[in-house]
């Protein structure tokens, strides 16, 4: 996995994802979440009252990150952890590899984080010399094919069941060469046993955190599979990758939060494991890591604190903005070119990778509202993109025509009298164009339309041409 | 109408003078839908006036422009100060006009608080008739299996979703269908159709699929902008399913050409 | 090097905190923000809780029973603990599985009549090597029909993970409403702003939807949990 960005080039990207059949027929298996998150919701009378709760948490934390994030750190030493802070992926990568060779590593096995991702840890790890295996089996599966994740839930759910088939052939070379792997019975159990051996001989675990809680010095870890548990209980050491905003204040802080977080993630009341870390193993404990490191990342983070982006902070990575985003529905994860897909995607990136990087994305949206509408701590996200857009035009980024065409439209708009002329000309000049069929197969400026669809023509003078011609007006 | 004694319409026109913001999509591609407002508005009994008027802004504010939207939306709320309410055929442009004017003058109190009382007295067409003027059918004949379709903006930006079944119920001679996704956009997000064409074609796509699926021979909703892209996208691939506006259903303009179509006497 | 790497993290902490503090435009000394997170803290204020899992004990027990049959485990009640063995032998000789029994240290588990049943009964943590394990939960939750189990000798963590099948035992008053309640005893055990090592929330056997979106029992973890309450 590598961190090059190709968001500059979404408009390609998407273009390759509408065309790939295999993507599309993939695709149908996500639109299985909207129905359930549904379902979950309706199920239980109080989720719009935790939706607030989770929200009022989340802007509370940040507005007092840096006393929640030293409450926390003194926690973790307490009970006999580490903390170490890294301000960007590079040091954050520094941190874990030292680390690693601290603790002699030569395997490292993985749970799901995004952060990792964004780090680009795994392409670190093997430049170090050591072999990190992702466990989470939709992170296996593309870890496999060398591909990044396409969804913050399900990583691989732009791969088929017979890719899938592909890929373990060509890598489980030891097993019989006429096994049957045809339906995901098979699959799950071949990654199972082969998993099964990595995850023992592990040197190192490093996980995410899906909450960090300031008032016990806890590492919150949310799994179905159980596999981010296998990777922090059985090696000697567990590294622990969150970012800054992962802090809850307490206990009864992260239930607020964890009540929330499944049921908007793939419908299910409680995720299978949700498995609250804190420390090393202890005197009595037969099991467990002898050493529990938690590295901390800003990456841009701190920098979005009291400004226009703070929303974005609460984000708790569930994927219910993905799941009902109609774009993400059409081109999935990978179209967006970086880490975070989806509209979450679009209003993180750029303030992470800037937005002459990162611009497109918030672009591609038609702001139809639904991912606002289902995320569980209600981040404005159609607001946030407009900004970026507002971010692009001060700054001038934005398409040459696109600023034209608007500012040739304001032109107009300003000046009622004009306007009501001009587009009363063109009314019916178009009309007279595309009359016969009542539209129009082409118009100028307008191919992005009419390559597609057929372009409606005007019906011909104007409504306020027409009503000042009923009522007598003179102006 | 019929005539009334002349105090109480001087009440009634004190009491309802309502501006009709018609859209520059309604104005210039299809003003049939202006004049099915205004029917639907006048039988329910209001004086309807239309102020000398332009856009909304919404394309300048969607693309990041503030200070256009901000000159925009001080046009309009000065051209319609002296209306008791502002009625849209539009959840789009209502949207932008009740839930983002506020909004853009954050900060300047004046402003802010004209834009507020401005946003207050604004309303959709089809939910103003229901939710203020408490009209709950209309005298009008459609004879058609129909499904409607929930733009984004009129649904989550101004809830409008029960009130025009509940009208379109009253009609007679029309069948109502539910889309299985009738709530998904259609791919239109203004300028997004044509700046990101082919992703705006595949989102419609799916669109005019859950319509042909629905086995209906017609598709309402209150949005130009969301019936154009709908319309433009069923007449290439051949069907022949119409689109139409719901305000021209409800106001018995249903005989009209339907969106895209040919004016009568022209061969299509 | 290594007092290098030293002033390396400290500078790292204290850049990210001072960019926090500059976004936020506060000092860090501020004594009404620092009572608001120390009140917090200590206070630990309950939000929303669900009343799905509340009520009485024969009514916590229904939900309980009904959730976590919703996740996939069984669920059976038995009257004593002296009746637990028998069930678990029975347990696994339904499921064609070997009669070996891991289990940890716990007193309550040690002090039930695993000799009047053939099971081999193995001590300790799991080394990969066990097919079924027994652990006793510090709690149960009706809401989501969820154990809670805490690390230690008594029931070593990796019984929750390593077997394929996991037997979870518990009396029925254990049975809380919520999580909250869970909190308040894990509080009573390790006080306040402690923690054991590891406390899991499970809640069914291990799953995975990664391959098409099908769901598949088994991924790392147990393929089958058995809960047994002690009435």
């Amino acid at each position: 996995m590598s961190v090059i960005a190709t968001t500059l080039k979404f408009k390609e990207n998407a273009h390759a994802a509408l065309t790939d059949a295999r993507l599309q027929g993939a695709l149908s298996f996500s639109r299985n979440f909207a129905v359930r998150r549904a379902a979950a919701a309706d199920r239980l009378a109080e989720f719009e009252a935790l939706r607030d709760s989770a929200r009022a948490i989340k802007d509370h934390t940040l507005t007092h990150l840096d006393l929640y994030l030293a409450a926390y750190e003194e926690k973790v030493r307490e009970s006999g952890g580490h903390v170490h802070y890294a301000e960007d992926a590079e040091e954050a990568r520094r941190i874990i590899i030292d680390l690693c060779r601290s603790f002699d590593a030569k395997s490292v096995t993985k749970g799901k984080s995004m952060i990792a991702e964004e780090i680009g840890l795994n392409d670190a790890l093997e430049a170090a010399g050591m072999e990190p295996v992702e466990t989470d089996l939709g992170e296996y599966i593309i870890q496999l094919r060398h591909e990044a994740p396409s969804h913050i839930i399900a990583p691989a759910i732009h791969v088929t069941k017979k890719d899938v088939e592909q890929e373990f052939r060509k890598a489980h070379r030891d097993l019989p060469a006429n096994r049957d792997l045809s339906e995901p019975e098979a699959l799950l159990a071949e990654a199972r046993a082969i998993l099964r051996a990595k995850f023992l001989a592990a040197d190192v675990g490093i996980t995410g955190a899906n909450f960090l809680i300031a008032e016990t010095g806890t590492s919150i870890i949310v799994t179905n599979e159980g596999n981010g548990d296998l990777t922090q209980i059985l090696p000697k050491a567990h590294i622990v990758i969150a970012s800054i905003e992962k802090i809850v204040p307490t206990l009864e802080d992260a239930a607020q939060l964890l009540r929330v977080l499944s049921r908007s993630a793939t419908g299910q009341d409680m995720s299978v494991y949700t498995t609250l870390s804190t420390g090393p193993r202890r005197l009595d404990d037969p099991d467990g890591p002898s050493a529990y490191h938690v590295v901390i990342l800003d990456n841009g983070r701190s920098n979005m604190l009291g400004g226009e982006f703070e929303d974005m902070l609460r984000c708790i990575r569930c994927g219910a903005c993905m799941n009902h985003c109609p774009v993400y529905q059409a081109v999935g994860g990978h179209a967006y070119g970086w880490v975070y897909p989806g509209p979450m995607g679009a209003v993180l990136t750029p303030s992470l990778i800037g937005v002459v990087e990162g611009g497109q994305l918030p672009n591609a949206s038609t702001f139809c509202g639904r991912c606002e509408q289902v995320c569980p701590v209600r981040i404005p996200l159609p607001k946030m993109m407009r900004h970026w857009r507002e971010r692009e035009f001060e700054r001038r980024l934005s398409p040459a025509p696109l600023r034209y065409g608007l500012g040739f439209w304001a032109f107009f708009a300003k000046r009622p009298a004009l306007y009501r002329f001009a587009t009363d000309v063109a009314a019916r000049g178009l009309n007279l164009i595309g009359r016969s069929k009542g539209r129009l197969k082409w118009a100028p400026l307008a191919s992005g339309w009419t390559e597609y669809r057929d372009l409606v023509a005007p019906q011909g003078a104007t409504f306020q041409r027409q009503w000042r011609a009923k009522s007598g007006a003179t102006t | 109408m019929s005539e009334m004694p002349a105090a109480e319409k001087s009440s009634q026109e004190e009491r309802r003078k309502v501006g009709l913001f018609v859209t520059c999509l309604v104005d210039i591609m299809r003003p049939t839908i202006g004049f099915a407002a205004v029917k639907l508005l006048g039988d329910a009994g209001c004086r309807v006036v239309v102020p000398s008027q332009t856009c909304c802004g919404q394309p300048a504010y969607n693309s990041g422009d503030r200070q256009t939207a901000k000159d925009l939306a001080k046009q309009a709320i000065d051209a319609f100060e002296d209306c008791d309410y502002v009625v849209v055929p539009s959840g789009s442009c209502g949207g932008m006009l009740k839930t983002h004017y506020p909004e853009l003058f954050k900060g300047e109190p004046d402003m802010a608080a004209r834009a507020e009382r401005f946003a207050e007295k604004t309303y959709e067409l089809v939910s103003f008739l229901t939710d203020v003027l408490h009209v709950d059918k209309v005298n009008a004949r459609y004879d058609g299996v129909v499904a409607y379709h929930d733009s984004c903006a009129g649904l989550r930006e101004l809830g409008v979703k029960k009130q025009p079944r509940r009208l379109l119920k009253s009609v007679e001679g029309l069948t109502i269908v539910e889309l299985l996704e009738a709530e998904t956009c259609c791919g239109f997000g203004g300028l997004f159709a044509t700046k990101y064409g082919e992703l705006s074609n595949a989102i419609v796509a799916r669109k005019a699929a859950d319509i042909g699926a629905a086995k209906v021979d017609t598709v309402l909703a209150g949005d130009l902008g969301c019936l154009m892209n709908i319309a433009g996208k069923l007449q290439r691939e051949g069907s022949a399913i119409k689109a139409r506006h719901v305000a021209e259903v409800l106001a018995g303009m249903g005989d009209l050409p339907a969106v895209g179509e040919p004016a009568k006497g022209e061969r299509a | 090097m290594a007092r290098e790497k030293r002033s390396d993290d400290v500078n790292a902490r204290e850049a990210v905190l001072a960019n926090i503090r500059r976004s936020l435009r506060v000092s860090g000394d501020e004594a009404p923000r620092r009572f608001e997170v120390e009140t917090r803290l200590g206070e630990a204020p309950v939000g929303v809780v669900p009343k799905r899992g509340q009520g009485d004990i024969e009514a916590r027990l229904a939900t309980f029973k009904a959730e976590a049959e919703r996740a996939q485990a069984t669920v059976e009640v038995v009257a004593s603990a002296d009746d637990v063995p028998e069930r678990v032998a029975r347990f696994l000789r339904d499921h064609n599985c070997p009669a070996t029994l891991r289990m940890g240290a716990d007193a309550r588990l040690a002090a039930m009549p695993w000799g009047a049943t053939a099971l081999e009964i193995l001590h300790g943590a799991s080394d990969g090597h066990d097919l079924s394990a027994i652990a006793v939960a510090f709690a149960g939750i009706a809401e989501t029909g969820t154990l809670a189990l805490a690390s230690g000798s008594d029931n070593p963590t990796t019984l929750n993970f390593l077997p394929d099948n996991e037997i979870v035992v518990l009396t029925k008053d254990e049975l809380l409403a919520d999580y909250e309640s869970v909190f308040a005893k894990m509080r009573a055990a390790y006080g306040k702003g402690g923690a054991p090592r590891t406390l899991n929330f499970v809640t069914g056997p291990s799953r995975s939807a990664d391959i098409e979106q099908t769901l598949l029992l088994g991924a790392h973890g147990p393929r089958r949990l058995h809960i047994v309450i002690v009435a």
